[in-house]
């Protein structure tokens, strides 16, 4: 036991030294930086333990920066979800030729990565006053868009806009599901009599839901978080989180640099949660897949 | 009229012709299986039957009903699928109660008929258990009792066995041939397992090439082969080649030596034609015994054991013959390289049509 | 069946005409820079500004270091923990993860306030430290991507019964994570260093916050004082994202193309 006791010890040592960079690097750059932000959340100006600044992110402008973040965060990942749904659905179930699955697949792939600054400039070049479509509407069709209450930097245009990276995120993750679905199971609800309409309510659906609706809350967290293509599209026209964010790190337009971090931390805590149900969604999913 | 029948049933995929010209009554309650090599065209068969396929060409009918064009939850079939395919997201009992379920029976029905069919597989005490929590053999059970509950008319079971471990596969075939009987259901079972279809079938179709090569009962598929492959694939066949000498009486060369079968057996051939005969592995045997008649020498080239018999073979005039012995403790199995006599009756030759 | 199939063509007519159209527009409104005439003069203006081919090389630097330094920390990083301590891998993948819950833009406010001139460490102080930041930024953004791809091409090799017979043989450490595991996991690592590259090329949050010049600060400076350069900015990161997508197929081919061979 004596001679064995300090082996076992050197052995552990190796081990630990083995993910010390890893582990040394996650403090540096990923923990620490949050938990600071966190907890400066926490605190008012002199350091004193306080609740103020969580209860300031109520006041109405940095409310109203939350609510329209959400309602635009919202609705681009549900008119994703539904979208990339039924694309999925359609390249998995509905019969296509396989070339054109693996043509929808990969333009998935580049748009769904296709964020940021240059897909502001796309849709700046399609519905922006001077855009193609735009124009088109009005020259071809006597239709002004904007006459008729449209704006680009708007809720309805941002939402516009996200859904162009949530619909192919959607249809990358949710295609692998339903092709999961086997025949077998809608051959099998057949023989035992049910039409296809029991077949999806009693059968599909409840196979599929946690992958939709974790999904969905992962295409919220996505558009929450997503900052380039806000700022580049808007410039600081339209009042959402992650452009607040951004004017306060810039230049501490709050005036409190602890309220900045409360404007960061409710961010962490609302795509946590989604990520987190998200997550925990998922491994229900695979339950099945087994 | 039988109880299912299928007349003149062809179906082509695009250009491929998967299904000749298939056709069979079966009598209710009877137990047929669909014998072939995969891609026969057994299972495309069996899936016209069930709806998922429709027939390029030939009628259906079940109970004097014709079947075509009729979707496959209009038909009422029970059927099991190679993979179990129970819904993973209901339980044993929810998923034995799905066909009650559409068919808008009561709950106090529904739950009588769970229990009834749980308690024929004797799965009762697992009625709460998800499938992803069970094993191979408890899944394909539920899956048939499953199919049984909505009282089909007619049971299909497409390969239901081949996932399974051996042992399994030998029990469960045992059940479902003993609950097909309790319940006298007209079933059709798929399988490219000759042992399987010999052993529960009433019927055989051996198909081969989309065509049903013999329709005939477990002895007469084995025993009486009608065609090169039948013989060839249900049972070990020793096949060997052969020269009629005389026809009017029935001797033919084999190898070195003249034997003599029934001349009625020749049918066709002329005299110095080259035929086709058989020889079941367990018709040769190394003892000579009463009614054996014919004997022939070759060199031992393999002895296997398998258990409950020996399988030796030998070298023939350069063509292989295999034979069976049964094992007992004493028996002195032959040497590899040993000369070996292999006795057998002429009766036993079966001339192969070609 | 018909019916299916039309419902199918229709979604996928509706999606086409909902993801071509930007594209299109784009395109056209990219060539609009002569008056009356389309002509590819926005492109010539894109490439002869210099600030393109400084922002865009200094991105690409970046995003290359990111990649080096971010291999040599997680793929011996996954082997270890597959190797010698399975027990913490649920702990590393939740690390892994925390990128996709905490937004780029609360990463880098930690960053600065944590790592300013008046810290501890002022990173922030020299141009070197920003860069070096910057480069553990994007390894940070990257790090559930290039993770993934990693673990899971060393689920597809068996890293244990790898690792004793390369110690049978009498392989030195250094030997079996460099001549044996490294490249058996490649295709994992190129798939992981492809999205890498996407995202550190293009990232604006970070280097703006940071103030480095890199390409993505420079997409939002030329959109917000030029009317035709960035629709062809938009139109080149395009190109440039589906090279990387094709790559990335081309490699989890080659890594199917393998498994499937073994």
């Amino acid at each position: 036991m004596a001679a064995t006791q300090p082996l076992l010890n050197r052995r552990m040592i190796t081990d630990w030294l083995g993910i010390a960079p890893f582990a040394i690097f996650s403090v540096m750059f990923l923990i620490a930086p949050t938990v600071y932000l966190i907890s400066g959340a926490f605190v008012d100006p002199n350091g004193n333990l306080t609740l103020k600044n969580l209860v300031d992110l109520f006041q109405p402008s940095i409310l109203a920066a939350y609510i329209i973040s959400i309602k635009v965060s919202a609705a681009s990942a549900i008119g994703g979800a539904i979208i990339g749904f039924a694309l999925a659905a359609a390249i998995s179930l509905g019969g296509l030729p396989s070339w054109l699955r693996s043509a929808v697949l990969t333009f998935c792939g580049v748009a769904s990565n296709f964020a940021g600054v240059p897909l502001a400039f796309a849709f700046l070049a399609t519905l922006g006053r001077l855009g193609l479509v735009t124009i088109l509407l009005r020259d071809v069709f006597g239709f002004n868009l904007y006459g008729a209450g449209f704006n680009l930097l708007s809720f309805l245009g941002l939402t516009l806009t996200y859904m162009y990276f949530q619909i192919p995120l959607m249809v990358l993750i949710i295609t692998p599901a339903l092709d999961g679905l086997k025949r077998e199971w809608s051959e099998a609800a057949s023989v035992l009599g049910a039409t296809p309409w029991q077949y999806w309510r009693m059968v599909v659906i409840p196979i599929l839901w946690p992958s939709v609706f974790g999904t969905l809350l992962l295409l919220f967290a996505n558009a929450f978080g997503a900052v380039a293509t806000a700022v580049a599209l808007t410039g600081s026209s339209l009042n959402i989180v992650p452009i607040v964010l951004f004017a306060q790190i810039r230049g501490d337009v709050l005036h409190n640099p602890n309220l900045g971090y409360a404007v960061a931390f409710g961010m962490v805590v609302i795509t946590g949660i989604s990520n987190f149900i998200y997550i925990w969604l998922r491994m229900r999913a695979e339950r099945w897949q087994k | 009229m039988s109880y299912l029948e299928l007349s003149h049933v062809q179906k082509s995929f695009g250009p491929v012709k998967v299904v000749h010209d298939f056709n069979m009554s079966i009598e209710e309650g009877e137990f047929v299986s669909f014998l072939g090599p995969s891609g026969c065209g057994k299972t495309t068969v069996l899936r016209m039957i069930a709806g998922f396929e429709t027939p390029t060409g030939g009628t259906i009918t079940i109970g004097g009903v014709n079947q075509n064009g009729l979707k496959p939850n209009k038909r009422n079939i029970g059927m099991v699928f190679q993979a179990y395919a129970l819904f993973p997201n209901m339980t044993v009992a929810q998923n034995v109660a799905f066909g009650l379920k559409v068919a808008g029976a009561s709950k106090a029905e529904i739950d009588a008929r769970v229990k009834e069919m749980l308690d024929l597989i004797h799965l009762g005490h697992l009625e709460d258990r998800y499938p992803y929590q069970m094993s191979g053999g408890q899944q394909q059970r539920v899956a048939l009792a499953r199919a049984l509950a909505n009282k089909p008319k007619v049971l299909l079971l497409d390969e239901p066995l081949s996932a399974l471990d051996a042992k399994i596969r030998v029990s469960l075939r045992e059940e479902i041939r003993a609950i097909q009987r309790k319940l006298g259901i007209t079933t059709i079972f798929v399988t490219h397992d000759q042992e399987e279809a010999l052993s529960i079938s009433d019927r055989i179709v051996v198909m081969n090439a989309g065509i049903a090569d013999q329709i005939g009962t477990p002895s007469d598929i084995y025993n009486r082969p009608a065609t090169r492959f039948v013989a060839g694939f249900v049972g070990t066949l020793n096949i060997l080649e052969a020269k009629v000498e005389n026809r009017d009486a029935g001797t033919v060369r084999l190898g070195s030596r003249s034997v003599s079968i029934p001349p009625s057996q020749l049918n066709g051939s002329g005299d110095g034609a080259a035929i086709t005969v058989a020889l079941r592995p367990e018709a040769l045997s190394l003892s000579k015994s009463p009614s054996s008649d014919v004997t022939l020498d070759g060199r031992v080239t393999s002895v296997n054991f398998l258990g409950s018999v020996i399988r030796t073979r030998m070298d023939v005039d350069g063509q292989q013959v295999s034979f069976d012995m049964f094992n007992n403790p004493g028996l002195q199995p032959p040497q590899i390289g040993e000369m070996a006599t292999a006795h057998f009756k002429a009766s036993d030759v079966l001339v192969i049509p070609n | 069946m018909t019916a299916k199939k039309f419902w199918s063509w229709l979604a996928v007519a509706v999606a086409a005409v909902y993801f071509i159209v930007p594209l299109a527009a784009t395109m056209e409104f990219s060539m609009r820079m002569r008056r009356g005439t389309y002509s590819f003069d926005a492109y010539r203006s894109v490439f002869s500004d210099q600030r393109f081919a400084e922002t865009f090389s200094y991105s690409v630097v970046m995003a290359l270091i990111t990649i080096v330094v971010g291999a040599l920390l997680i793929v011996p990083t996954a082997y270890w923990v597959r190797l010698r301590m399975p027990y913490l891998r649920p702990v590393v993948e939740f690390v892994t993860l925390l990128p996709l819950v905490v937004p780029a833009i609360v990463i880098v406010f930690g960053y600065l306030r944590l790592y300013n001139s008046s810290s501890v460490l002022p990173l922030t102080n020299s141009d070197t430290g920003t860069n070096i930041l910057l480069v553990f930024g994007f390894m940070t953004m990257s790090l559930p991507y290039m993770y993934r791809a990693v673990d899971t091409a060393m689920r597809t090799i068996d890293v244990a019964v790898l690792t004793e017979a390369a110690e049978s043989l009498g392989a030195s450490w250094t030997t079996i994570l460099f001549r044996c595991i490294f490249p058996n996991v490649l295709t994992g690592v190129l798939s992981g260093a492809f999205i890498t590259f996407a995202i550190a090329v293009g990232e604006f949050t970070m280097p703006s916050l940071l103030n480095r010049p890199a390409f993505g600060p420079y997409l939002a400076l030329i959109g917000a004082n030029k009317a035709y350069e960035p629709p062809a900015l938009a139109m080149i990161a395009f190109a440039m994202t589906w090279v990387s997508i094709i790559l990335i197929n081309i490699t989890t081919r080659l890594q199917k193309g393998a498994a499937g061979a073994r």
